[in-house]
């Protein structure tokens, strides 16, 4: 095979690959894997952690490496890094899909409400199951660090909003 | 871990900062006032352990001397923890838990975003990834300032006490030790003198919504950063690392 296809297929097969937390979401799809290179005779494979105290990412490097290891593939390093920092926005429009399916609302795009300026405008969220925008926040932190909790003011059912960071 | 390596010394005091105010923190969990905010704290909580261990992997790497960022966490004694004496102090009620978080994270905030210039490309990195957090963690202390600050008598009493009893362990955060110093003259940290004003800017502002009085000139403690601390952190220390001095190399 050329390098090409090997790099094609380390990415089909990292897309193997859920998050444990959020397990309709790939880490492809989560943009936590950023770069598959070949550096001499080794595949480089980059990732990024999605916050600092993500307790998932640990397991995600083992399923990583156990992945392509069993599907023959063992002259690779996973390197972690940190700049530029790791934000919904990268996040694939099939997993936003996914996401609601699921019953989470998608991040809204742009960084509007990631500053730290106080009780502004809250953002109109869709409620994932009935699709109002009639929707409320009740925690800005929710069962995750990547998630917040809100309610739906039509159909009353609670949901999560994987928030923009 | 003497001032010869100021880089590691002050990886170590940021890395210090962060794990003990996140421990601090954790020990809400379970114990909220309400489900929501136990679970907002605890997140806040992760997000400050989880900069801790970058900090103590690029401190451990810096070190060079098998370090890791366990035997930095869990085998070092008091007079070796770097970190600012305001983090270390009990929990006490809400209000106070809320305002220690809401002093510090003021400071955190504005002194990540100093350090996204710094020729220290790791820690810029660090920083970076780490302000996005900070700037959540300052939006939801300083509502909650605002909320109970302005809330009822008896939460207002609380709160002012709260700003009271910590207000003399800011002073602390702007005083450069040594080892900030020589760092900020290679750009790599900066002279934390630089971010009181902006500092103060932002205290003055979310106080006075709250209708909170800023103490007057007060005595202020110092000396955490330098390795003399209170004796809150011993106790901190004593519960964080028994598992490790007791069973050494323990793991799961």
């Amino acid at each position: 095979m050329t390098p090409a296809n090997d790099i094609n297929q380390i990415w089909n097969l990292l897309s193997q690959v859920n998050d444990p937390e959020l397990p309709v979401l790939s880490i492809v799809d989560l943009a936590i894997v950023r770069e598959v290179k070949q550096v001499d005779e080794k595949f480089e494979i980059v990732i990024t952690p999605t916050y600092s105290g993500c307790p998932a990412m640990d397991m995600i490097v083992m399923e990583m490496r156990a992945v392509l290891m069993t599907n023959g593939i063992n002259n690779f390093d996973i390197k972690t890094v940190l700049s530029p920092a790791w934000t919904t926005d990268w996040m694939s429009e099939a997993g936003k899909v996914k996401l609601k399916a699921y019953g989470i609302a998608a991040p809204m795009p742009g960084q509007s409400v990631c500053d730290s300026r106080m009780f502004h405008q809250e953002e109109a969220i869709e409620c994932p199951l009935c699709n109002s925008y009639n929707t409320r926040l009740i925690s800005e932190f929710g069962s995750t660090a990547c998630k917040a909790l809100y309610q739906c003011n039509e159909c009353h059912e609670p949901f999560d909003y994987f928030k923009c960071h | 871990m003497s001032n010869a390596n100021p880089l590691l010394t002050y990886l170590l005091h940021l890395a210090d900062n962060a794990l003990v105010l996140g421990h601090r923190n954790s020990e809400w969990t379970g114990h909220g006032p309400i489900l929501e905010q136990d679970i907002a704290f605890s997140n806040i909580a992760l997000d400050l352990v989880g900069q801790a261990r970058n900090l103590y992997q690029y401190a451990a790497e810096t070190a060079a001397d098998g370090s890791t960022e366990d035997s930095l966490a869990y085998l070092r004694d008091t007079r070796e923890f770097k970190n600012c004496l305001l983090v270390e102090q009990a929990n006490g009620d809400w209000g106070n838990t809320v305002t220690r978080q809401f002093f510090f994270s003021a400071y955190q905030y504005y002194l990540y975003q100093s350090l996204l210039q710094s020729l220290d490309q790791q820690l810029a990195a660090i920083a970076e990834k780490s302000l996005k957090e900070v700037a959540y963690h300052l939006r939801w202390s300083s509502e909650w300032m605002i909320r109970l600050g302005d809330g009822t008598n008896e939460s207002h009493l609380r709160m002012q006490s709260a700003v009271d009893r910590l207000w003399t362990y800011t002073g602390e955060l702007f005083c450069g030790a040594d080892y900030e110093l020589a760092l900020a003259i290679n750009q790599i940290a900066i002279d934390p003198a630089a971010l009181k004003q902006l500092y103060h800017n932002k205290i003055t502002q979310v106080l006075t919504e709250a209708t909170l009085t800023i103490p007057a000139n007060a005595w202020m403690q110092s000396g955490g950063k330098t390795g003399l601390h209170s004796e809150q952190l011993g106790y901190l220390l004593a519960e964080m690392q028994f598992l490790q001095r007791a069973y050494p190399d323990a793991s799961w």
